[in-house]
């Protein structure tokens, strides 16, 4: 299943690329949002062994031999809640976008150079 | 230009960044260290079926209960950004043109099936791929469903206010209670309730409560979320 | 197992050109919806994994509600677009 680091890496890589040279600012966020999809990939795959089931014991065999028979659930828990973090932080970070927008209603963020000297 | 090519320079070193990592990964033939605990004890120490359920809500509840902090936060972060102040009241206001006859009706007879579905998720949660988080996901669903379909529709914050606050703070008091009965190390412990017959629904103690007051907290949160963006 | 290795492929190949697109296409609709299109193939990959409770958390809130969320927040700065025509 190595298969799945590299799509994992290759989204990552495309998602800083996007970070680095877009410069519409719902586009960087959007980028952001491959970022966390091609990480979680990597994550999830982490815990992947092959041959082995999903960590769900509905069967007594696999109650007795759960060491044996399952994949690693601890990367898969770890991504359930980084998902649920990552549409609120979504979220909050459109919510600049917007109160940015209603500032000065561009979304180029070479507009914004309140900052630069 | 020069910024173009300090982008091409990061993503090449990123690049080989990733070539390392990928090229020292062992492939994994069985489980080790703390997994192995969790697969091994999950079933007879804590009564559930779906061992990423026993990890989020007892062994690892801790980091659960700090990821529903930040989900909290985030919303009150949105909401504050967003409320809506007196002069942008007259500014904003379109002609709001009602949906179609086939999406209201739809609709109203989807919505209940909707929640009643989120619900079934997060209560079996302990039995069957789900729980708080995706069941409060489908429910935030039936909340934007009837934003669609009702353009004037307003959600009764005081009702959400209560049914968001009354979750947290019980699942605190719930964690709470662990402390106190089996001693120091033991927050948001299962066995306040009694773990009852493997693979039944009322079983693995107070799991499906906790998992049931994470649904909540989290749908209403999301619902927020989508409520606050969606004024204009 | 060789089938599951060409449709995890195929997928990759779909995930990789549609977050490209996300990135390249100027249309913020469609790049939005690229985004979403990532999500879900993501969620398949998830289900051939093992990891059933992550592909449901993955469609449920990834390619659903954060897909609306993007494209709510597209209409609020809806208007630079039409002065910038």
């Amino acid at each position: 299943m190595n298969i799945i680091h590299i799509i994992g890496f290759i989204l990552m890589i495309i998602g800083f690329w996007g970070l680095l040279t877009q410069k519409n600012m719902i586009k960087i966020v959007l980028a952001l949002a491959i970022v966390e999809t091609g990480l979680q990939l990597v994550m999830v795959t982490f815990g992947f062994i092959k041959g082995h089931t999903a960590p769900i014991l509905d069967s007594s065999e696999l109650v007795k031999g759960a060491a044996e028979m399952i994949v690693d659930p601890v990367p898969q828990a770890l991504v359930l809640t980084a998902i649920v973090i990552g549409v609120a932080v979504n979220a909050l970070m459109l919510t600049f976008v917007i109160r940015l927008y209603q500032k000065k209603k561009t979304l180029s963020i070479t507009e914004y150079k309140d900052l630069k000297w | 230009m020069i910024k173009k090519l300090f982008a091409a320079v990061l993503l090449v070193f990123m690049a080989v960044m990733f070539y390392q990592l990928y090229s020292n990964i062992t492939e994994k033939s069985e489980l080790s260290g703390v997994a192995r605990g969790y697969a091994e004890r999950g079933a007879s120490e804590l009564g559930t079926q779906n061992i990423v359920t026993s990890i989020v809500v007892t062994y690892r509840g801790l980091d659960t209960l700090g990821e529903v902090s930040v989900l909290f936060i985030a919303a009150t972060g949105v909401a504050v950004l967003l409320r809506r102040r007196k002069e942008d009241e007259e500014y904003a206001a379109p002609s709001k043109r009602q949906s179609s006859e086939i999406l209201q009706t739809g609709t109203k007879l989807l919505t209940p099936i909707i929640v009643m579905f989120g619900v079934y998720i997060f209560i079996n949660g302990h039995l069957s791929p789900g729980g708080g988080f995706q069941g409060g996901a489908v429910i935030a669903s039936a909340v934007l469903l009837l934003f669609l379909s009702d353009v004037n529709y307003k959600i009764n914050h005081g009702l959400f206010n209560i049914i968001e606050s009354f979750s947290g703070a019980f699942y605190v008091l719930i964690g709470i209670l662990g402390l106190l009965l089996f001693g120091a190390n033991n927050f948001l412990d299962n066995r306040i309730l009694p773990l009852g017959e493997f693979g039944m629904l009322l079983s693995a103690g107070a799991i499906p409560v906790i998992y049931s007051l994470v649904g909540l907290k989290v749908g209403t949160e999301l619902a927020s979320i989508i409520d606050n963006m969606k004024k204009d | 197992m060789e089938l599951q290795h060409g449709i995890i492929i195929l997928m990759g190949i779909a995930m990789i050109l549609s977050a490209i697109l996300a990135m390249v296409v100027k249309d913020l609709i469609s790049s939005v919806i690229a985004v979403g299109v990532v999500s879900l193939f993501a969620s398949i990959i998830y289900l051939l994994l093992q990891a059933p409770d992550v592909a449901m958390t993955e469609a449920a809130i990834g390619a659903g509600l954060s897909t609306l969320i993007f494209l709510y927040a597209l209409h609020k700065t809806k208007d630079a677009e039409e002065e910038n025509d």
